[in-house]
């Protein structure tokens, strides 16, 4: 995976690496996250203590944006009630594009212990923005969102920016005729 | 020390409007969703609104439709940093109405992961609150010493964060062999990095600057608005359900209740409830060592534990001294599996009330430390 | 002071308006009071030299299905008793006097029992929601409630 393993290919003579533009381009997106956290609840506390000094969530290459505009993707820890969730669709049209959705915990994923009789929270913040990456538990363990973040990552390793641009083009195309 | 009053400008000649700025509900400062509608003249906070309920979680409804002992995991998951003290009032609550004894080690195991888990929100409420004046190594420190406590949890009952470890007449399990020492282990490094935070952060000069004499609470509004715990204690008056009350078994220690003095500014500001809170888990410790000391090394956790739960009709009040203050539940049953009514006192909603009056003719910046030193958690605001 | 001497105080003083006194082990006793002068019974709860009652531990609003009800938990800090008054109100006139000025504590308190269960507090001076959203239909903690199907077009129920 990624540019990085080329380097020891012997048949690239060592420092020469062979790769698209959009490996390149994917490879420093996935390194350089800057994270929007949206902390809402007891995932939030979790996510805490993945930040601090025993699991070092920096170590990825994220920093904590704290305005939505220059994040790159969204970490929606905790249950998601339906007077929150206007704000996080709200704060999720702010950031740029690409942007990636990761949901931490039970609750942001189907409403958590709370899906049968919480008349006041959103079961699953799927309902109301695409999510990326779903992370099980109650809460999740620092762990499982350590590996949660792997995926995202791999996922936007494994991303087309031109073809997918040109596949696009086409539908646009096609559809106006 | 310091001698920072609040401030005054003269406004006269200058033509100024009054602003009203939203704080959150999305940010970084307001620990959790908490949205504050904040009218400022300049810099200076003149009126604060708090807007609460974006994580109204529908504790009380679910309580109602959930057999007795289904309802001990939600009442973790209202103050989600200190569980096991959340579920401590409503299992006393509940052996007083069956009529349950409890056996004597079951005592000691509660009252040392009650004292664990105070250190453990203690910590972060003082880490944060370092986070909130702008230092960020404390938050390392804390954290650091916060996971070994996490890890013995882990241990006793699975979980790292929610436990769900108490039950009505007992614990979930027993308590591993070498659990004593690992309390004294814990118990010594939280000492030693106290004594470092103590020098770090609490003594350190900006942040004396920062926090004296900034949302000065006197004590007689601290108990017109109800408010417990350090948030009534920082304003120097001793009352702890620990010492006034003293439930399950701790009339039989010996520990201070910590109050604020003032040593830095005036009593009942910010500096006083954080410093309570230093103090709080050098008592805790204490309290830790002699109960480590005292525990029956013999003796069957499960032996109370009623296969089945029948609560009598009838209504009961019962409240443990949670970290953040007095936390109780009134509990209505009418005789059958499920609840009637199960009433939180949640302390929180309470002491984020007083914030309004405490916070007027400050600065923003210092809005956002008297928030801190609140210390609120918004699971158990909103429940 | 146990609850029946203060019981009997209260008795003395307001007659009519304190109904019954219960206390049915295990139970914690409790007294039951008319709703007219429950602003009055606090504030001299509050202000009696020998009560002083300063601390109101929680006020909870409660549905007993037939009727709605109030119950408030008084602390004293002082003389360390407690004491719990019940009042209940009929679901077609949910009226009751504010305590906010007797304790500020009940500001919250009783719009949280507004948001929840519809009763109303006279005299109160911000009687809103607080833990649902401001333009929220109906009083969730109320047992005939039913969760609704949609709000703002979002689906609510699982």
């Amino acid at each position: 995976m990624g540019l990085l393993d080329r380097l020891d290919n012997p048949y690239n003579f060592g420092g020469i690496i062979l790769g698209t533009l959009e490996d390149l381009l994917n490879w420093g997106r996935s390194k350089s996250d800057w994270y929007l956290h949206f902390g809402l609840a007891c995932c939030a506390i979790e996510f805490m203590a993945a930040n601090a000094s025993h699991f070092d969530f920096m170590r990825f290459g994220t920093i904590p944006r704290a305005s939505p505009r220059q994040a790159d993707f969204m970490i929606v820890s905790g249950t998601v009630t339906l007077k929150m969730a206007e704000r996080i669709v709200r704060l999720y049209e702010q950031m740029a594009d690409p942007k990636y959705v990761l949901s931490m915990g039970s609750c942001a994923n189907c409403g958590g212990p709370y899906w049968e009789h919480g008349y006041h929270v959103l079961k699953g913040v799927d309902r109301i923005i695409p999510v990326d990456v779903y992370i099980p538990g109650c809460p999740p363990r620092p762990e499982a969102f350590l590996e949660g973040m792997i995926l995202l990552q791999s996922k936007i390793n494994k991303q087309e920016i031109f073809k997918k641009r040109k596949r696009l083009e086409e539908e646009m195309k096609n559809m106006n005729q | 020390m310091s001698e920072r009053r609040k401030i005054e400008f003269d406004y006269s000649g200058v033509d100024t409007d009054r602003m009203r700025v939203n704080v959150g509900p999305q940010h970084p400062s307001t620990h959790g969703v908490l949205r504050l509608e904040v009218e400022l003249e300049g810099e200076i906070v003149t009126e604060v609104v708090p807007h609460i309920g974006y994580l109204h979680r529908c504790f009380e409804k679910h309580a109602e439709a959930m057999t007795y002992p289904q309802v001990i995991p939600y009442i973790d998951r209202m103050d989600y940093i200190s569980s096991m003290n959340n579920e401590w009032p409503y299992v006393i609550a509940i052996e007083e109405m069956c009529g349950i004894k409890v056996p004597e080690k079951v005592e000691y195991i509660r009252v040392i992961c009650a004292e664990l888990n105070r250190i453990a929100n203690h910590q972060i409420a003082v880490a944060t609150f370092g986070l909130d004046a702008g230092a960020f190594t404390p938050f390392l420190y804390l954290f650091r010493d916060r996971e070994w406590i996490l890890n013995l949890f882990e241990r006793i009952s699975g979980g790292r964060l929610l436990y769900n470890y108490f039950c009505v007449g007992g614990v979930r399990g027993d308590v591993y062999p070498t659990f004593k020492e690992d309390c004294l282990d814990i118990v010594r490094q939280v000492r030693a990095t106290n004594k470092e935070i103590m020098d770090l952060l609490i003594y350190n000069h900006i942040f004396v600057e920062r926090t004296a004499n900034i949302g000065i609470l006197p004590v007689d509004v601290a108990i017109n608005y109800g408010c417990s715990g350090p948030v009534l204690r920082g304003s120097g008056f001793p009352y702890d359900l620990r010492r006034s009350e003293p439930y399950s078994i701790y009339d039989r220690f010996d520990f201070d209740v910590q109050v604020g003095k003032g040593e830095v500014g005036t009593v009942g500001d910010c500096w006083d409830r954080n410093i309570v809170r230093m103090r709080e888990m050098e008592e805790s410790c204490k309290i830790i060592e002699q109960a480590v000391a005292q525990m029956p090394d013999t003796g069957d956790v499960f032996e109370a534990i009623p296969k089945k739960i029948r609560v009598p009709k009838g209504e009961i009040y019962r409240a443990a001294e949670n970290p953040k203050g007095e936390l109780g539940f009134y509990i209505v049953s009418d005789g059958g599996q499920k609840p009637f009514r199960v009433r939180p006192r949640a302390t929180s909603f309470i002491n984020l009330s007083v914030l309004p009056e405490i916070s007027k003719g400050y600065m923003l910046a210092d809005l956002i430390l008297i928030l801190g030193s609140i210390d609120i958690v918004l699971g158990e605001v909103d429940r | 002071m146990t609850q029946q001497e203060i019981y009997n105080i209260l008795k003395e003083k307001f007659g009519d308006e304190i109904i019954e006194f219960s206390h049915e082990l295990p139970s914690d006793p409790y007294i039951v009071a008319n709703r007219s002068k429950i602003d009055e019974i606090c504030l001299f709860l509050r202000d009696e030299e020998n009560l002083n009652f300063d601390y109101l531990v929680i006020l909870s609003g409660m549905d007993y299905i037939e009727k709605l009800g109030v119950v408030y938990h008084l602390y004293s800090i002082k003389h360390k008793h407690r004491l719990t008054i019940k009042v209940f109100l009929s679901k077609d006139d949910p009226h009751i006097p504010t305590v906010e000025k007797i304790w500020r504590s009940a500001d919250w308190h009783e719009r949280e029992a507004w948001d929840m269960y519809g009763i109303i507090f006279d005299g109160h001076h911000n009687l809103i929601r607080i833990l649902c959203p401001y333009d929220w239909e109906g009083f969730p903690l109320r047992k005939d409630y039913k969760t609704p199907e949609e709000y703002h077009g979002i689906k609510v129920p699982y």
